[in-house]
């Protein structure tokens, strides 16, 4: 993993200088220092400070996280500085104070760092005005096509228009017109008529991303975006090209013309393709899912996520899904069918038993797991998957919780370590009952034929596959988009996920059902809702002590592994 | 405040005045409308109101002057719309194509439930198209809820046409008027 | 036994109990249509059996009269569900409206509508104590009401039905002795001595007015007319004693209050209006020819839809009395006025003997 975007919050260093300046009359002290998009301390600059002070100034090319450009003008600010005299001595005031010399021409706020005693000034008559003109230019050429544009409604241009630019357009000649719809990449569309050349896209993938695909070309008014002749745009990151672009230029395939982006609920949840754990949020509507946008994390993810991990959720609202509580076939109840397995399992000799969980879910319901394991005695273990990391994003590791089946005890170091043993165990007869969650254990080395010689084979999947066929007991479960839960990533990050979607039919969260059957198995009880089990868990887990499910925050909290 | 009842005379008290009174009324209203035809029913589904101008009827959709749909599937009337009687099917990147030149969308399918519709106008007012209008239509039946949804093909033939200043229209010519862009991709 | 005698009373039942069948639903349409005519409106022009529009000329005319429309109320009464709430008790229930026709209809069987056909007199039953039977039978009336607002276990209906009692019971006294003087003056209770009286004498209101007057009163308090329609009052006690009822048996109440209208119009021109004689062309004897007795049946409807009309009119015109009012005028104003009528009636009577 590099450390480019996913920058661990370090101890903050003490030795950075404070200094005062002053924004639209409040004063405030901001570090001397700040880090830059690469983490890098520099000078801060003026629109750090406005940020400190809580004052919006609108931009569109600058980015927290991509190197500064400074070309888009929008951030124009006023600003002076303290007079000094000929003997560099600042000048007083009758009053004492020194007296601040306001600067003749403005300063985009982006690019000009604060020196001592600065005065910053964001409301003045003069930067409203800059502001109309800088709009009036990027919109000289704007098509103006908001109805169809997909970014409508979350559109920068919209919303600075709206707040800070001129009503009407004073232009009466006819706009110049460049390519629209323009195929950049399997993934991107390019309308250049939308685009401000604000250059966030080609910052992005030549700073971040490491693929110097895109570019401008031509001058004046006819300047255009394009990829370089002959590449296509089609790295793993180009979808973020698509949140950071601040009108609607770039959009995504994936998400064209599907619906407006004020109708979407959002949800905070996690990605679940990778070991990262890249935080997400979630737009849905009317129980379907349309996207995952990546939601700053600046201990994981920072701003981005990737495409593959971007776009994995079709399967979700897939209509093949597991809808109903199965028991040897036949469709039942949910509590008949818990009751029944409970009344089997409860008296299941000891080591008879063994249990197939799957790294892809909660801490909670694999904590739940392997309270089930300790009653029985039975053996666990989960099933590796492991794919190509790269240098930004991607883990190797491509279970999005492989470190909570460690620490939760279903399986040790060597994930998958315990599946020949297994597999033997049901050969030999040793092993009549299995329990498998989320896994085809078919592909897994436990074949069809064995599975046939068991005697109990609970099983709970989301879509179905060789082994749900083979249940006795069929249990549908959810996607992490329609429960909560917890996840602990590849760095022991431990992140909370939040519900996007209703599950279809009768499948309930994992953690409700196993919460029900762990307490008729072994007797326990517990707690109903996802906040109590993850604090019971807390405690129960000796390197989640001291989390508390509203302590995990948006960002979550680091356990050690 | 007091109002003081005024006693009533003898003859008031008879009732006989009033009942003479009441005679009289009811004596011309009858006459009146028995002979004069002066009635002020309307035979209705012969005899219809003469609508205002600003009537505000059932929203349909309209086409262009070259027949085209106007609507791009932007969604506002939607949005905007008070009992959620719009419901639009947005095409996807893999639906169809506008049936008009340059405009790259159109709804795959836009449903109003003329049930649900309040005739308030928000959607014609919203609409940056031009797209949806208030018509004259009052009378709206149907034989089922599902008769009462009326569908895109529906609204646009109730709808008819518009005239408009066909802006997809003015940005196509105007971008073929460029076809010597300096420098090309 | 006089199978003559039984023939002709059936044929004459049957015929008058169409006619006053028939009437009543005229009378619905009449009441409709004045109301409109009063209101502005147009009242029912609409319904019509297909080929009656067809007709040239007439067709659309009679539609416009809503002279189809009695049929289209009677078919929908007829096909409507009969529903029975839950709670009612069930036997009163199917009872009240029964109980509320016969005796609506059994009045009208000492009325002599005409004077002879033929040999055949106009009248179902000449009794000697006509009036008496009439008024034996009229405060039967009460019971169906009463019963249906007992019997609907719904408190509109019941405080229609107690409002009814009350105000029937009250209004009957008045009723009762306003006629009196009548017979005082005709010296006989049979009401075809009655009318031979009048045709000999001149009609009887010219002699008693003030009869007359409270009798006139009284029938539309007795017939639940506005403006004494407080057992019924849509707008207090949403339709009062019938307010549980649907279908056929609201129906069977229509037809009850409207054969009652009917019965007092009736009883109003006998006893007042010289029944079916006229002073002139030689009408006010019994009928010789067969010409003439139908001229007098004719007579006697016309005047006797005059205060059908009468009826309807006044309903139109003025509003509902207050409960109080109601009681008031029926017994602190009736009552007395119509003992000194009695008074003064027979102290005229022999000081002029």
């Amino acid at each position: 993993m590099s450390t480019a975007a996913t920058t661990e919050t370090k101890p903050a260093t003490p030795a950075i200088e404070k200094i005062k300046v002053k924004v639209d009359g409040r004063e405030i002290e901001v570090p001397k220092l700040m880090p830059d998009w690469s983490g890098k301390l520099t000078p801060t600059t003026m629109i750090q400070a406005c940020e400190l002070a809580k004052t919006d100034v609108p931009h569109y090319c600058y980015h927290p996280k991509l190197p500064v450009a400074g070309n888009c003008r929008m951030c124009l600010v006023e600003f002076g500085t303290p007079a000094l005299g000929p003997d560099r001595k600042p000048i007083l005031n009758p009053d004492g104070a020194p007296q601040v010399r306001k600067s003749p021409r403005p300063a985009i706020a982006c690019a000009t760092p604060i020196s001592p005693g600065m005065e910053i000034y964001t409301n003045t008559p003069g930067v409203k005005q800059m502001r109309e003109g800088v709009l009036e230019f990027l919109l000289i050429n704007h098509p103006l096509d908001c109805p169809i544009c997909d970014k409508a409604g979350e559109c920068r241009l919209q919303e600075y228009s709206l707040d800070y630019g001129a009503a009407q357009s004073r232009l009466v000649e006819p706009k110049v017109h460049k390519p629209k719809a323009a195929d950049l990449g399997p993934r991107i569309v390019l309308d250049d008529e939308r685009c401000i050349l604000c250059s966030r896209c080609i910052r992005f993938t030549r700073d971040i991303a490491g693929d110097d695909a895109l570019g401008f070309i031509n001058r004046g008014s006819y300047s255009t975006l394009t990829a370089y002749p002959g590449r296509v745009f089609d790295n793993n990151y180009t979808l973020n090209t698509v949140d950071i672009c601040p009108v609607g230029a770039l959009t995504s395939k994936d998400f064209r013309f599907q619906m407006r982006a004020w109708f979407l609920k959002e949800t905070q949840s996690l990605c679940a393709s990778c070991a990262t754990g890249c935080n997400i949020t979630i737009g849905s509507r009317e129980e379907k899912i349309y996207r995952y946008e990546p939601r700053q994390n600046d201990a994981v993810n920072s701003c981005w996520m990737c495409d593959h991990g971007r776009l994995n959720y079709k399967w979700i609202g897939r209509e093949d899904r597991l809808k109903e509580v199965r028991v040897r076939g036949q469709k039942t109840t949910w509590t008949a069918a818990l009751n029944e397995i409970a009344d089997k399992l409860k008296n299941t000799p000891a080591g008879s038993a063994a249990i197939v969980a799957s790294a892809r879910q909660t801490n909670e319901e694999l904590w739940l797991l392997s309270k089930w394991k300790a009653k029985l005695g039975a053996v666990s273990d989960s099933i590796p998957r492991t794919g190509e990391g790269d240098r930004l994003l991607v883990s190797a590791d491509r279970n999005p919780n492989t470190n909570g089946a460690r620490l939760t005890g279903i399986c040790f170091t060597e994930m998958g370590a315990q599946l020949p043993q297994i597999a033997h165990g049901i050969a030999s007869g040793k092993i009549k009952t299995l329990i498998v969650f989320g896994e085809d254990v078919t592909q897994h080395g436990i074949g069809a034929e064995l599975l046939d010689k068991l005697e109990t084979l609970v099983v709970s999947d989301i879509l179905p596959n060789a082994t749900t066929q083979r249940a006795h007991y069929l249990l549908p479960g959810c996607a992490h988009a329609e429960k909560r839960g917890t996840f602990t990533n590849v760095k022991g990050r431990v992140q909370k996920f939040m519900k996007a979607v209703e599950p279809p039919g009768d499948a309930r969260p994992e953690w409700e059902f196993l919460h029900d059957v762990v307490h008729h198995v072994t007797g326990r009880n517990g707690f109903l809702t996802i906040e109590g089990l993850f604090n019971e868990l807390a405690k129960d887990v000796p390197a989640f002590n001291g989390l508390t499910w509203a302590g995990l925050g948006d960002t979550g909290a680091t356990v050690p592994i | 405040m007091i109002v003081n009842r005024k006693p009533l005379t003898i003859w008031e008290r008879l009732y006989l005045p009033a009942i003479a009174g009441g005679f009289k009324v009811t004596a011309r209203h009858l006459f009146r409308s028995l002979f004069g035809g002066k009635t002020v029913t309307m035979d209705y589904p012969e005899q219809k109101w003469a609508l205002p101008p600003d009537y505000r009827g059932a929203p349909y959709l309209v086409r262009d002057q070259d027949g085209n749909t106007k609507c791009v599937s932007c969604q506002l009337c939607e949005f905007v719309c008070p009992p959620k009687a719009i419901k639009i099917t947005p095409p996807g990147p893999t639906g169809p194509m506008a049936d008009r030149p340059n405009a790259e969308k159109m709804p795959l399918e836009f449903e109003i439930n003329m049930l649900r519709c309040i005739f308030c106008g928000y959607c014609q007012e919203v609409c940056p198209e031009e797209a949806i209008f208030l018509l004259k239509d009052y009378s709206l039946t149907g034989q089922s809820r599902q008769e009462m949804v009326y569908n895109k093909e529906k609204l646009l033939a109730l709808g008819g046409t518009h005239p408009g200043i066909q802006k997809w229209k003015h940005k196509l010519e105007e971008a073929k008027a460029q076809q010597d862009f300096p420098v090309k991709i | 036994m006089d199978w003559n005698f039984i023939i002709f009373s059936v044929v004459k039942i049957a015929i008058v109990v169409g006619v006053v069948q028939g009437m009543v639903a005229y009378a619905v349409l009449a009441e409709r249509k004045i109301s409109a005519w009063i209101q502005d409106r147009v009242g029912p022009n609409r319904a019509a059996p297909p080929f009656v529009e067809r007709i040239p000329a007439l067709g659309p005319a009679l539609i416009r009269l809503g002279l189809f429309q009695p049929l289209a109320d009677g078919l929908k009464f007829l096909l409507k569900e009969d529903f029975t709430p839950a709670g009612v008790r069930k036997a009163y229930f199917w009872l009240a409206p029964a109980l509320a026709v016969i005796p609506s209809m059994l009045v009208i069987a000492v009325i002599p509508f005409g004077s002879h056909l033929g040999h055949q007199k106009m009248v179902i039953a000449d009794l000697n104590v006509g009036i008496l039977y009439t008024f034996g039978i009229v405060s039967l009336g009460v019971y169906g009401i009463v019963l249906a607002g007992y019997a609907a276990n719904s408190k509109y209906p019941f405080l229609g039905g107690i409002r009814s009692s009350a105000q029937m019971i009250s209004y009957e006294i008045a009723m009762g002795m306003s006629v009196i003087p009548v017979f005082l003056i005709a010296g006989d209770l049979n009401l075809s001595q009655i009318i031979g009286w009048q045709g000999r004498h001149g009609w009887l209101f010219l002699y008693a007015p003030v009869s007359f007057l409270i009798f006139l009163v009284a029938s539309f308090a007795e017939t639940n007319r506005l403006p004494f329609d407080l057992p019924e009052a849509e707008t207090e006690l949403v339709g009062g004693y019938h307010t549980e009822y649907s279908s056929m048996k609201f129906a069977l109440f229509f037809l009850a209050e409207y054969s009652n209208m009917i019965a007092s119009a009736a009883m109003m021109v006998t006893l007042f209006f010289g029944g079916w004689t006229l002073p002139f062309w030689g009408l006010d004897h019994p009928a010789t020819s067969l010409g003439m007795g139908l001229l007098q049946i004719l007579v006697f409807l016309v005047k006797m839809l005059s205060f059908m009309v009468l009826f309807i009119w006044v309903r139109w015109m003025f509003p509902r009395f207050r409960y109080d009012q109601l009681m008031d005028l029926g017994w602190r104003r009736f009552v007395p006025l119509a003992l000194v009528n009695i008074l003064v009636t027979a102290v005229v009577l022999w000081m002029k003997s």
